[in-house]
């Protein structure tokens, strides 16, 4: 019988860990602002693809540049790429899913949910190429790719909580209470479905991460000299059989951003929606 | 059942006449006009003149999209700006690789994570569970491209079992062919396989707690029997969700695979095009990757009818 | 001859003490009864029984089947017995079947399980299992799904896959909670029927005294886990010792004693109310057809009146009550407040509002759990209009509050930190603050154990005292609108067919549909 504080932390280790581990890559984004062990931007050949040592804490690539300063910088490519595009679903798809359930059953529904489900046949990478086809590649481009992917994720799934919020009797009050649709939707509806919003964001802002990744590498995404991590990997695929380092190191820093974001997403589920604690986890 | 598949039928249709109404006139506002680019700006302006009248550039939009639409229909995807060569041509040799990669990760992912799903939900909590929890974790953090490069760098590279890319064309023969797909397929597949594997679980878990579980539990069946004959089924219905949506991940997976591999898909073609501004080739390349994500939900709202008795007589 | 003996079962589940010392006693033919209220612990005391208790339970004493300790026996072992020696029916008929198989593919399963018969043999024992249970094959074709079925038929596969293998015990978990008195009382006949044939001993677990009254030979109440009081039927309701049952009677047959109504000007009249919905279509070119929910009703109400309205589900008492309250549109008629015709989406339609509020059934579901009490009860005040300042709102919110029971501080709490009853108080004074002429009790008290619907009752009636209190209280059951109004309707297919006093009505209904209601009821025995 684990005593209650070695429980308690075992119910949060998710959210604590995830956390963490998050806020690691987001304080090095922000920390290669003001300062980065090397300028990423200066090419060294005489020493060019070092494996790790006491100087080049991770190696440094074909260009002679220092592997950790690009992680750290390239953190912050994939991370403001990731929140605002998470920004741009939660803006656009919340009301629309909040209106749609309003409306349920109605043409305004209809015609929402149906928005949506054409949009979601458009997977980012298709939008990407779209956009790049008649505007060529860029950071905004993978921004707005994944953004307008978010949105009917967000719309739908706001959707579906609200409609079962809208089947309790409390918002029947409200309604006799005199209150409007909107009004119900914003005072009732919406801080109901916040939690769900959270956490589904936070899952949105991993899977963000790793679509950026996924388009700066095919490079209709963030382009030179902008260091990102997608690209990292594209730039070591030729390198792999001989510094293996150049791809490892960009892809674990992938790796554990999104792990620790999912995990943050799992304990937060834990926490705000008990319910479904038994179901995931 | 008719009715219901003759809504969807009709919500079918309208989606794709809406998609390729949007992929149309989204590359009709690219700036510049492909002759120009195809020639160069020493152009003369007769040559110019007569390369539109080839391309068809000099008839107005809307019926440029209702010719391009009705070409589409009977098989006729216009002429590649770059190539001169009939895109369903170009488009056709590459679904050869493109298509089959896909079909090739979803059997993969879906045979992988039916019975994984299944063990985890019947061992819930126990040691079982929490690894297959804990890998899946991993699996889904694990970006498919970057998963590939380390098949190479393991597979290729270290131990000799495959090449470390390319294609050697179905005309060499199956085996070589499926094994030449076969690293891409299973870095698309894995990661797919870590998310659908949850997915399974969770549903299976909802499941076993409803109300007719009990039931099948109090008439004698054991534990085993009544996930067999009464929670599999219906755990699918969500299950099935995914796996469409999936698969709109598994075309986009598989262009960027295409990458890592040097497969002459679907991903090669497409972005030779954009860097050659052969914007038909793109339009078209789009239009048939959003219409198999279509088509794919498509049967699986078909595929719910059969699951479910209750949307056969509803809707 | 001892069927079932259960030697002092104690239950943990996760630590948890649920049943403490539980003994008890079935012989065949016999119909022994567990009564008690919510969380007493006899749902556990039956799942103890199937041996289906949830993950981390330690259960000891023993069980004994005939010469067999259930609690000995391997998990291989228990298989054989469920569904084969004992069977189960439980509450809910709604989610009891798989959604996705045939009811004919249901029942047969429990044969095939057990029993070693053809295909052709096991479809003949289902066919006359369903006769058995009154719902022929020719009627009720094997490839039916459940959703195809109603509550009531649906009961009756889950009770025909229960006895289809002639069981010894059946277990019935409040088999008829979930369903309207007319098919309650179906039911429970079936039941008691089955028991004689079929010569079983039957466990029946339900919280309704009335049930136990007509069905059971012997009873044992629990409370917190505890057998407090047994014996045969007839002794323990003449001779009650233990305090708890003596109160969970005496809540059972609970009388308020409320004002005598002088009756004044009319203050809602209600005239030719209909209300339509479209049916979805079956057929794609087809003319929608039409249901008409609520069908020409006109009724009225008198100010100090307090008005019962009874039917089975369906009937159309809450499609009229939300049209009443304004919540749907309505196709023909018109409803009038103090002789001021109500209408819809208008400016009037505010002040009307204001006029009516409601308590609805839901103690949990009706309740923001974002918002503390005080913004709950607080939010019909929106109808005001005006600014009232923060020190009359205080006010206003605690003298309410004291006026439903609760303490001035609970304003500063949230839902979730209130039982059952509390919330009901809660929901009482959120109609109450805006002063409205007249309350709806949707159901008001259906949820809650007897002995805090008699709690409830009370604070109505004495509500009616303070406040001369104009109401509609819609229910099910007959017993508490007899106590809780003065006039009664019963309405049945969207019209109301009988209207009139109360104790008039439920005495000597004119109506054969009211006639069929009262005597579905299940009956309390009145020793007092």
């Amino acid at each position: 019988m684990p005593n209650i504080s070695i429980r308690g932390f075992w119910i949060y280790r998710n959210l604590i860990f995830g956390f963490l581990l998050s806020l690691f890559f987001v304080l090095a984004a922000l920390l290669s602002y003001v300062w980065t062990p090397f300028d990423v931007t200066q090419i060294d050949i005489a020493n060019k693809l070092k494996t790790p040592d006491q100087i080049y804490w991770l190696g440094t690539d074909h260009f002679g540049r220092d592997i950790f300063s690009m992680i750290m910088v390239g953190a912050r490519t994939s991370i403001a790429v990731a929140i605002v595009a998470v920004g741009i679903g939660i803006i656009i798809g919340t009301p629309l899913g909040l209106l749609s359930a309003s409306k349920k059953g109605g043409w305004l529904d209809e015609l929402i949910m149906r928005g949506n489900d054409l949009v979601f046949a458009f997977p980012s990478l298709v939008i990407a190429i779209l956009i790049t086809a008649v505007f060529g590649a860029s950071a905004l481009n993978a921004i707005v790719a994944i953004g307008i992917f978010n949105i009917p994720v967000f719309a739908r799934i706001t959707r579906g909580a609200a409609l079962t919020i809208w089947e309790k009797e409390f918002i029947l009050a409200a309604k006799v209470a005199g209150k409007s649709t909107t009004r119900i939707s914003y005072e009732h509806i919406l801080p109901n479905v916040m939690n769900l919003l959270i956490v589904q964001g936070t899952i949105q802002f991993s899977l963000g991460i790793l679509a950026e990744a996924g388009l700066s590498y095919v490079g209709l995404g963030a382009q030179p000299p902008m260091p990102s991590w997608g690209r990292m990997l594209a730039d070591a695929q030729t390198m792999v059989s001989f510094a293996p380092h150049l791809a490892i190191i960009p892809g674990t820093a992938i790796i554990l951003t999104v792990l620790g974001l999912n995990l943050m997403g799992d304990g937060l589920r834990d926490i705000l929606d008990p319910k479904l604690r038994n179901s995931r986890s | 059942m008719l009715r219901y598949s003759f809504k969807r039928l009709i919500s079918l249709i309208i989606s794709l006449v809406i998609a390729s109404f949007v992929i149309f006139f989204v590359i009709e506002i690219a700036p510049g006009d492909p002759a120009s680019f195809m020639l160069g700006i020493n152009a003369q302006p007769e040559t110019l003149a007569a390369l539109k009248e080839e391309l068809g550039l000099n008839i107005p939009k809307h019926e440029r999209y209702v010719s391009w639409v009705t070409g589409m229909l009977t098989g006729d995807f216009g002429t590649s700006y770059t190539y001169r060569t009939p895109v369903n041509q170009m488009i056709a040799d590459r679904m050869w690789v493109s298509v089959p990669l896909a079909i090739y990760a979803l059997l993969i992912s879906t045979l992988l994570a039916f019975p994984v799903g299944i063990v985890a939900a019947t061992n819930r909590g126990k040691t079982g569970d929490v690894a297959i929890m804990g890998a899946t974790q991993l699996g889904i953090a694990v970006p498919n491209f970057w998963f590939a490069m380390i098949m190479v760098l393991i597979f290729s590279i270290n131990l000799r079992w495959f090449s470390a890319g390319g294609f050697p064309g179905w005309d060499t023969g199956f085996f070589l062919s499926i094994k030449s797909l076969t690293l891409p397929a299973f870095s698309l597949a894995l990661p797919q396989a870590a998310i659908l594997s949850r997915v399974m679980r969770s549903s299976l878990l909802d499941v076993l707690n409803e109300d007719y579980i009990r039931t099948a539990r109090a008439k004698g069946l054991n534990k085993r029997q009544s996930l067999w004959r009464h929670a599999l089924r219906n755990a699918l219905i969500p299950v099935l969700t995914i796996i469409g949506l999936q698969f709109a991940f598994l075309m986009a997976g598989s262009i960027i695979i295409e990458q890592v591999f040097f497969l002459p898909g679907l991903g090669r073609l497409v972005f030779q095009a954009i860097s050659q501004r052969d914007l038909i080739v793109v339009e078209s390349v789009v239009m048939i990757l959003v219409f198999s994500v279509i088509m794919v939900n498509f049967i699986v709202d078909l595929s719910y009818a059969a699951v479910d008795p209750r949307l056969r007589s509803r809707v | 001859m001892t069927l079932l003996k259960l030697n002092s079962i104690n239950l943990n589940i996760n630590g948890k003490s649920i049943l403490k010392d539980i003994s008890l006693e079935v012989r065949k033919g016999e119909i022994v009864a567990i009564t008690g209220e919510s969380g007493s612990g006899k749902s556990m005391t039956a799942l103890s029984v199937m041996q289906l208790l949830p993950i981390g339970s330690v259960q000891n004493g023993s069980i004994f089947l005939e010469d067999t300790n259930l609690i000995s026996l391997t998990e291989s072992e228990l298989c054989r017995i469920r569904g084969n020696e004992i069977s189960m029916i439980f509450q809910e008929p709604m989610t009891a079947l798989n959604p996705l198989k045939t009811i004919g593919n249901q029942i047969a399963e429990t044969v095939k399980l057990h029993k070693a018969a053809s295909h052709s043999d096991t479809i003949e024992i289902v066919k006359s299992t369903m006769r058995r249970v009154e719902m022929p094959p020719e009627k009720f074709p094997l490839y039916l799904y459940p959703h195809q079925l109603s509550g009531g038929q649906r009961q009756r596969v889950v009770i025909a896959m229960a006895i289809i293998s002639n069981p010894k015990l059946l277990i019935a978990d409040e088999p008829t909670t979930a369903l309207d008195v007319t098919t309650q009382s179906q039911i429970l006949t079936l039941l008691k029927g089955l028991v004689t044939d079929l010569d079983m001993g039957m466990i029946m677990i339900t919280h309704d005294l009335a049930v136990v009254h007509n069905m059971a030979d012997k009873i044992s109440v629990m409370n917190q886990g505890k057998i407090v009081e047994r014996g045969s039927t007839s002794t323990i309701f003449r001779t009650m010792k233990h305090p708890y049952t003596k109160m969970l009677f005496n809540a059972s047959n609970h009388k308020v004693d409320l004002p005598k109504a002088i009756n004044k000007e009319p203050l809602l009249e209600v005239s030719n109310l209909s209300r339509d919905y479209i049916l979805p279509k079956t057929k794609i070119f087809e003319r929608p057809k039409i249901f008409r929910a609520v069908d020409k009703v006109s009724f009225t109400l008198h100010k100090g009146e307090r008005l019962g309205l009874v039917g089975e589900s369906g009937c159309g008492k809450s499609t009229l009550t939300r049209a009443l309250l304004g919540l749907e549109e309505i196709q023909e008629g018109k409803i009038k407040i103090s002789g001021q015709l109500v209408l819809k989406n208008d400016v009037d339609s505010f002040a009307s509002k204001k006029r009516m509020q409601v308590v609805f059934q839901d103690p949990f579901g009706s309740f923001n759990p974002r918002h503390k009490v005080s913004r709950l009860i607080s939010e019909p005040l929106y109808l005001e209009k005006k600014n009232i300042t923060n020190d009359e709102l205080n006010n206003l919110l605690e003298t309410t509050l004291i006026s439903v029971g609760l303490n001035r501080d609970d304003k500063e709490k949230y839902i979730h930190e209130f039982s059952g009853g509390q919330r009901q108080r809660i929901a009482i004074a959120r109609a109450l603050i805006v002063k409205p002429d007249i309350i709806i009790f949707d159901e008001a008290v259906s949820a809650l154990d007897v002995s805090v619907r008699a709690q409830i009752l009370d604070l109505i009636a004495e509500l009616c005292r303070s406040l001369d209190l104009t109401y509609i209280f819609i229910s099910h059951d007959l017993s508490v609108v007899r106590t809780i109004t003065d006039k009664v309707m019963v309405m049945e297919n969207g019209k109301i067919i009988e209207y009139g006093n109360t104790e008039k009505i439920l005495t000597n209904p004119a109506h054969e549909y009211t006639v069929k209601l009262i005597e579905a009821a299940p009956s309390m025995p009145s020793f007092s």
